[in-house]
């Protein structure tokens, strides 16, 4: 993981003008229903994992389509696998796939 | 019968033997290959077998699906016979032309090429009885072969003629091979029935050498005798050649599959030197692609297994890949295969060789449960929190008869949970509903991605949780659940069963009663209950009680596939065209409902949305005769 | 000669364009398949944006319709059988064997409601206490908003989007009225108990037409209702028998658990079952997309089918509030008028 260094707060803005899309542009492309997410929080409510942890895949969606790769890092590891957002997502998006998928691409890109 | 030459040889022999050669050495690199990939006990079973009495039972057991095919015959004459006419008439030709130069010319055994090219080094002195019957036994077999040609090549013309839908699409290598292989025994035909005159024959060669003979009176004498050697030599050395490429490996090492599963060799969770030989024994006879309702309603060709086992073969990782991660997993092209590739199996592997996460899953959030500890976990709470019992057996001892554990589906169909909370209360059964307010998942769903250690870790947690309860019956809604909790969970002194096992067992005890109604149902059976833990009966008896079940043409082994096997990448568009094709087969006549025993099918039906789909526990539920009140008003 | 018009379905949208043909001199039948005209307006309380009764706009229209009589007839209880294009205009088959002999047909077939069980997660037609927003009305116009056990819910939540915008039951649209309508509901909630919490859970507020943002504003500002940005995934039911809600609230990005004594289903607009083969019959076609009729184009031939002299209006166009079907029908009307004296 990445250390931020000592006593410096990170900013909290999101820099688009130097995120990092490639990531977004692959799994779209692998993935197409990575682009029909409307967020509406389906995936997040009912997973598994969710009640334990921070796991939220509506957000960890978004974070790869602002490029914000770091946090994705930190959260991907959580998820069961079950399958379950899957079933009860409103716009038929592949989530467990889109969760592996990024789990592989990070690992193509040594981001661990 | 003597030899037409001293020195018993023709330069046209040459192909024959570079392709001979070739197919020599490559056997023994394969061999060696495969079991320097097998694991040292498994090598020892194959070393043992040799010399063990079920070596017969192999032999036994070779003869009948390599060489009859009695397998693809079962499934469908025509082609079983097309199979075995080749794969024996040609194993008879090879043995009894061994017999006949045994006979005739013994010292020439030694010469690989002289069996094949017999005829053109023999001529007829004079006509004997044993020689009349080797030239008719030769003929026959012959004639055997080319009735198999000439349908496999009607197979590639009209395959409805076959009773199939589809069949295989070749490549070149394997166009090559198959062209190769046609041409031999017609050529081989020709050029004894050309050279008949001198070699004498049986009724067809010598019957078709006698209408050549007529011709060759109006041309240069015999000048079509070597050409056709020669050209039936080439195509040997083609068919040679291109083996290791083509599906023809099959013939090779179907028979070394045999030998291997008879010496008690089992796939493994890795695909070693065994899921090799079961890669190259796929002879692509295409009867896995009707089967596979990726090809036949979701128009994915190229995910079938007979792809994916050639794609392995080629090389062509990222193709296979994709193929194994579209697979649902519905075990049908298995059930179908004539040779026992367990091709989902295979596939399972190579996801699991091919998983490279960046970050592999950690559940350590989830906290073991430890009821004596004063650490309050996760697990203990839950416990706490959806332990509910029955009224009426609450004398009876603390711990919990039946944990119930509905599963992350079944959530997402409540009638499910509420149907069988109803039942154990009109059971009277003192149950835990484990994963009430939400568990943590199974397993399976990872292990069925290939990510055996994220598996293993919600299994050492689920094994606590339900150890922790005391309950000596594990009952689950979903067929993923049941399917891992029974084969790979250690639950030591705890029966895993399924909904509808333990719903016969409750009816079959007088637990619960139950009246039958008037409706109309096809039952569906999931393919984890049933092609993967073999669940077919049970459903059935307690169905038999509740409604008119009326049977569809995919029943048991047969059964259809809702396409919402969970560990594929199939998108869902696909994934629909899958149930809805499948619900409209089995609805095919009135049905007022759609029975299963598993949310995700029952989802997958519903959304559909054109037939009320019920699950065995609701049908169950609503045609409850409820002892309890009955109890009741009695006293 | 008079020229004679039927018009296939009688909802408000069919009231209403009867009225502007006759208006115009023509005549009109006015074929509906219950026994009584007025469609789903006769299950509604009160109509936003105005909370105007929905009784008082329906008991106009029939008293209208029954005032026409000259030229309106009422064919009640009868479905259409079949058409047929004669030398001069149509003849139109009913089910009761009855032959008419017109110039032009309107359908104002209108809609359904979502099947809410469908979603069965959301546990309607399993847990007592989960409505639909029909139901509710119902309760409303009965003036008794209560729970199975007899009281007064304390905590209601409601739904949007129920079977819209929705993939896996092939609904994915918007069904345009359910926003507001839940925003209307959770008003007339909280005038009926001050004291209940009410939940709003919705996916995007779409406030398009006038006076429903200040709807929402009110809702807010004036009843205190919550807006909470997030879609249910499931409900279950607590020991205690209420009903817990899992979402996430987006906004804040985590999960969220809410426990309430009522829910209802904010239940969406869909294609009526019998509009495929209503299509077959009159030659109309049927968008791929969403199911609903399809009209010749979206602009200068709005309310034309595919095929000549038939005609559209309402919501069997697609999902439309009450005022937009009454405009949607007098257009009709306007189309056909102009179609029969071109």
């Amino acid at each position: 993981m990445k250390d931020f260094g000592f006593g410096i707060k990170k900013s909290g803005v999101i820099d688009l003008d130097k995120a990092d899309f490639s990531l977004f542009k692959e799994i779209a492309e692998e993935e197409p229903s990575f682009l029909h997410c409307f967020y509406c929080g389906t995936c997040t409510a009912t997973c598994s994992a969710g009640k334990y942890t921070g796991f939220n895949l509506r957000r960890l969606q978004l974070l790869v389509k602002r490029g914000q790769l770091e946090e994705v890092a930190r959260r991907i590891s959580e998820c069961m696998l079950c399958g379950k957002c899957q079933w009860a997502c409103p716009k038929g998006v592949n989530t467990r796939h889109i969760v592996t998928l990024v789990n592989k691409k990070l690992h193509a890109r040594k981001i661990h | 019968m003597r030899e037409r030459f001293i020195d018993a040889y023709d330069p046209f022999v040459i192909p024959y033997m570079i392709g001979y050669v070739f197919v020599l050495a490559y056997l023994v690199v394969a061999l060696v290959t495969v079991v320097k990939n097998l694991p040292v006990s498994d090598r020892k079973k194959m070393f043992r077998h040799l010399f063990s009495y079920k070596i017969f039972i192999t032999i036994k057991d070779i003869v009948a699906d390599c060489l009859l095919h009695v397998k693809i015959w079962k499934k469908n004459r025509l082609l079983g016979y097309m199979h075995s006419s080749i794969a024996f008439g040609w194993f008879m030709l090879i043995v009894v032309g061994h017999i006949e130069i045994f006979f005739f010319a013994p010292h020439r055994i030694n010469l690989p090429y002289y069996p094949i090219f017999f005829r053109y080094f023999m001529m007829e002195t004079e006509t004997t009885v044993g020689g009349s019957v080797f030239f008719f036994l030769m003929d026959f077999f012959l004639l055997v072969v080319l009735s198999g040609i000439a349908l496999a090549m009607i197979k590639r013309i009209r395959r409805r003629f076959f009773g199939m839908r589809r069949t295989t699409r070749l490549k070149w290598n394997d166009q090559l091979g198959m062209y190769a292989l046609w041409c031999i025994f017609p050529l081989r035909f020709l050029a004894e029935s050309f050279t008949s005159h001198i070699s004498g024959g049986g009724f067809l060669t010598r019957g078709f050498g006698m209408v050549f003979d007529w011709f060759n009176q109006f041309m240069n004498n015999d000048a079509l005798i070597r050409p056709t050697w020669w050209a039936y030599s080439i195509a040997l050395m083609v068919f040679f050649l291109t083996l290791p490429w083509s599906r023809f490996t099959h013939i090779l090492s179907e028979a070394l599959l045999i030998y291997m599963r008879n010496a008690g060799i089992r796939e493994t969770s890795k695909n070693n030197g065994y899921a090799g030989v079961e890669i190259f024994s796929c002879s692509r006879c295409g009867l896995c692609l009707d089967p596979c309702q990726m090809v036949s309603a979701a128009s994915l060709r190229q995910m079938a297994s007979v792809e994916f086992t050639r794609n392995t073969r080629l090389g062509q990782k990222k193709k296979a890949l994709d193929a194994a991660s579209y697979c649902l997993m519905c075990n049908r092209c298995v059930q179908a295969c004539p040779v026992g590739v367990n091709s989902v199996q295979l596939k399972l592997n190579l996801k699991g060789s091919e998983l490279k996460y960046a970050y592999p899953h950690r559940y350590d959030y989830v906290e073991a449960a430890d009821a004596s500890s004063a650490n309050a976990s996760v697990w203990t709470s839950i416990l706490q929190e959806g332990e509910r019992t029955a009224p009426v057996s609450s004398e009876s001892e603390e711990k919990p008869e039946v944990v119930y554990f509905a599963g992350c589906m079944s959530h997402l169909t409540p009638r499910i949970e509420q149907s069988m909370e109803r039942i154990f209360e009109a059971a009277g059964v003192r149950y835990t509903f484990l994963d009430k307010d939400g568990g943590i998942c199974c397993g399976r769903p990872s292990m069925l991605s290939g990510d055996r250690a994220g598996s293993e870790q919600l299994v050492a947690k689920n094994t606590e949780a339900v150890l922790a309860t005391g309950a000596k019956n594990l009952v689950c809604s979903c067929p993923i659940c049941y399917k891992i909790f029974k084969d790979t969970y250690k639950l030591e002194g705890v029966r895993v069963l399924h909904h509808t096992e333990y719903l016969l067992q409750l009816l079959e005890s007088g637990r619960i009663t139950v009246r039958k109604s008037s409706l109309r149902g096809v039952y569906h059976d999931p393919c984890e209950l049933g092609r993967h833990s073999g669940i077919y009966q049970q459903p059935r008896d307690v169905l038999y009680r509740l409604l008119n079940l009326h049977a569809t043409p995919y029943e048991e082994k047969d059964a259809l596939c809702c396409g919402h096997g969970i560990a594929s990448d199939m998108p869902y568009k696909k994934r629909r065209m899958i149930a809805k094709d499948a619900l409209q087969k089995m609805t095919g006549r009135p049905t007022d409902v759609l029975v299963t025993a598993c949310p995700s099918c029952k989802r997958a039906f519903a959304e559909i949305g054109s037939t009320r789909i019920k699950d065995i526990a609701e049908i169950v539920c609503e045609q409850l005769v409820d002892p309890l009140r009955t109890e009741r008003n009695g006293r | 000669m008079e020229d004679v018009i039927a018009i296939i379905g009688g909802g408000p949208a069919g009231m209403e364009a009867a009225l502007s043909l006759a208006g115009r001199g023509h005549k009109v039948y006015l074929v509906e398949k219950s026994d009584a005209l007025g469609g789903h307006l006769a299950r509604w309380d009160r109509l936003f944006p105005r909370q105007d009764p929905a009784q008082d706009i329906l008991d106009e229209l029939k008293a209208k319709v029954a005032e026409a009589d000259d030229r309106i007839e009422v064919v009640s209880g009868v479905r259409p059988q079949s058409l047929k294009r004669r030398m001069r205009g149509l003849e139109l088959m009913l089910s009761d064997q009855r032959l008419l002999q017109v110039d032009a047909v309107l359908v104002t077939c209108g809609f359904e409601l979502f099947r809410a069980e469908r979603k069965e997660e959301y546990g309607y037609g399993i847990y007592e206490n989960v409505l639909t927003s029909a139901d509710l009305e119902t309760r409303f116009k009965e003036k008794k908003v209560l729970c199975s056990d007899g009281k007064p819910p304390r905590k209601v939540a409601f739904v949007h989007c129920v079977g819209s915008r929705d993939e896996k039951v092939d609904h994915t649209y918007c069904s345009k009225v359910c926003c507001v309508t839940a925003v209307k509901q959770a008003c007339e909630v909280k005038e009926l108990y001050p004291e209940a919490e009410v939940f709003n859970l919705y996916m995007d507020l779409r406030m398009f037409d006038r006076y429903f943002e200040q709807m929402y504003h009110k809702a807010q500002s004036h009843y205190g209702v919550h807006f909470v940005r997030g879609r249910l995934s499931e409900v279950s039911e607590t020991v205690e028998g209420k009903l817990q809600l899992k979402t996430e609230d987006t906004l804040l990005g985590r999960p969220m658990k809410l426990t309430v004594d009522m829910l209802v289903l904010m239940v969406g607009m869909q294609a009526c079952q019998g509009t495929e083969e209503l299509a077959e019959k009159l030659d109309l076609k049927i968008s791929a997309s969403d199911h609903f009729l399809e009209t010749k184009d979206l602009f200068l031939r709005g309310n034309q089918a595919h095929s000549k002299g038939i005609f559209l209006a309402g919501a069997c166009t697609g999902p439309k509030s009450l005022p937009e079907t009454l405009q949607d029908a007098r257009s009709a009307a306007e189309s056909i008028h102009r179609y029969l004296t071109d």
